[in-house]
C-alpha cells in the first residue's frame, strides 16, 4: 500500500513538472534570464506548489505521524551554516549552465531525451563524489578520537 | 526588464505548481517524508537495506511521468524539452548540481517547495543562495561573455 502511493505521489509530481514548464530548461533559462528577455513563469509554480505546501506543512508539524502512523521525517536542522551556503551556490551555478534541477532532469531523461541522460549520469557521479568526500575527510577526524 | 510574453505560461505554470505542491503534500501527510529529490536519490546512492524501497517506488512514479503526460495532455501542452548545451556544459553543470545539492541537503524540491512551505530559515536562505546563483550565471553567460 505505502509503495503505491510513493509511486503516485511520484507521478503527481512528475505531472506536475511536465505541465509548469520546469522540465523543459529552455524555459528555466528564459526564467533565470532577468535581465535579458525574462520568462516569468516558473515564479507561478512556487506560488502554486508553496499555496497548497503551507498549509500541509501547517498541519504535519502538529502531527507526531503521518496518516499511516509512519513517524514524521521532518528536518531537524535549523542552522545556517557554509555547508547550506556554499552547496546552494554551486547547486544554482549548475542551474544555470544548462536550466536542469535534478527531478526536471530525471523526467526529461525518461521522456528520452539522451542529453537530460548525460546531465543525469554526471549528477549522480557529483552526488558520489560528495560521499567520498565526506568519507574521506570524517577519516582523520575519527581516528583522532 | 523586459517580459518575455512569448513564452508566458503563468496558467499552465501555476496549475503544475499546484500539482507539484499536491505531491508534496500527499507525501508529508501520508509518508511522513519531505519530498525533496536530491535528497531522495541521494539516499539511494549507496542504497541501505529497510530505506531503499520507497525511495525507488517514488522514482518510478516520476520516471513513470511523460508517459502518462504525453496521453494526457493536450497537444497545445505537449513540449519536448529544449535543451541547448552541448555535452561539456551537461556535464559540468550535472557534477556542480550533484555536488552542490548533496553538500547543501537539498534541490529547488526540497528546500525550495517543501523547505518554504514549512516556513524553514534555513531553506530560505539556500533557495536565495541558488536562485542568486543561478541569475548571476544566465546573465554571465548571456549578457558579460
Amino acid at each position: 500500500m505505502q509503495r503505491i502511493i510513493e509511486f503516485l505521489v511520484g507521478l503527481l509530481f512528475g505531472l506536475g513538472l511536465l505541465l509548469s514548464g520546469m522540465a523543459d530548461p529552455a524555459k528555466v533559462l528564459g526564467f533565470l534570464d532577468l535581465f535579458g528577455s525574462w520568462d516569468p513563469s516558473l515564479a507561478f509554480v512556487m506560488a502554486g506548489a508553496i499555496a497548497v505546501g503551507v498549509f500541509a506543512f501547517a498541519l504535519a508539524k502538529r502531527r507526531t505521524t503521518s496518516f499511516f502512523g509512519d513517524a514524521m521525517h521532518l528536518p531537524k536542522a535549523t542552522q545556517i551554516d557554509r555547508r547550506l551556503v556554499l552547496g546552494s551556490l554551486v547547486f544554482g551555478a549548475g542551474w544555470g549552465l544548462a536550466g536542469f534541477c535534478p527531478g526536471p532532469a530525471l523526467v526529461s531523461m525518461a521522456s528520452g531525451e539522451f542529453k537530460a541522460a548525460i546531465f543525469v549520469a554526471a549528477m549522480v557521479v557529483g552526488m558520489l563524489m560528495h560521499g567520498w568526500a565526506e568519507r574521506l575527510l570524517a577519516r582523520p577526524a575519527a581516528a583522532a578520537r | 526588464m523586459n517580459i518575455d510574453w512569448a513564452h508566458f505560461t503563468p496558467w499552465a505554470s501555476l496549475a503544475g505548481g499546484i500539482l507539484i505542491g499536491l505531491a508534496a503534500a500527499a507525501f508529508i501527510l501520508m509518508n511522513g517524508r519531505v519530498l525533496g529529490i536530491s535528497g531522495i536519490l541521494g539516499g539511494l546512492l549507496p542504497p541501505r537495506a529497510g530505506d531503499a524501497g520507497w525511495r525507488i517506488a517514488f522514482l518510478l512514479g516520476v520516471f513513470s511521468a511523460p508517459l502518462l503526460y504525453g496521453w494526457l495532455a493536450p497537444d497545445g501542452l505537449l513540449r519536448a524539452p529544449r535543451i541547448d548545451a552541448g555535452t561539456g556544459l551537461l556535464v559540468a553543470a550535472g557534477l556542480l548540481v550533484g555536488l552542490g545539492t548533496r553538500y547543501g541537503s537539498g534541490c529547488t524540491s526540497g528546500h525550495g517547495v517543501c523547505g518554504l512551505s514549512r516556513l524553514s530559515p534555513r531553506s530560505l536562505v539556500a533557495t536565495l543562495c541558488f536562485m542568486g546563483a543561478g541569475f548571476a550565471v544566465v546573465y554571465a553567460v548571456r549578457h558579460l561573455l
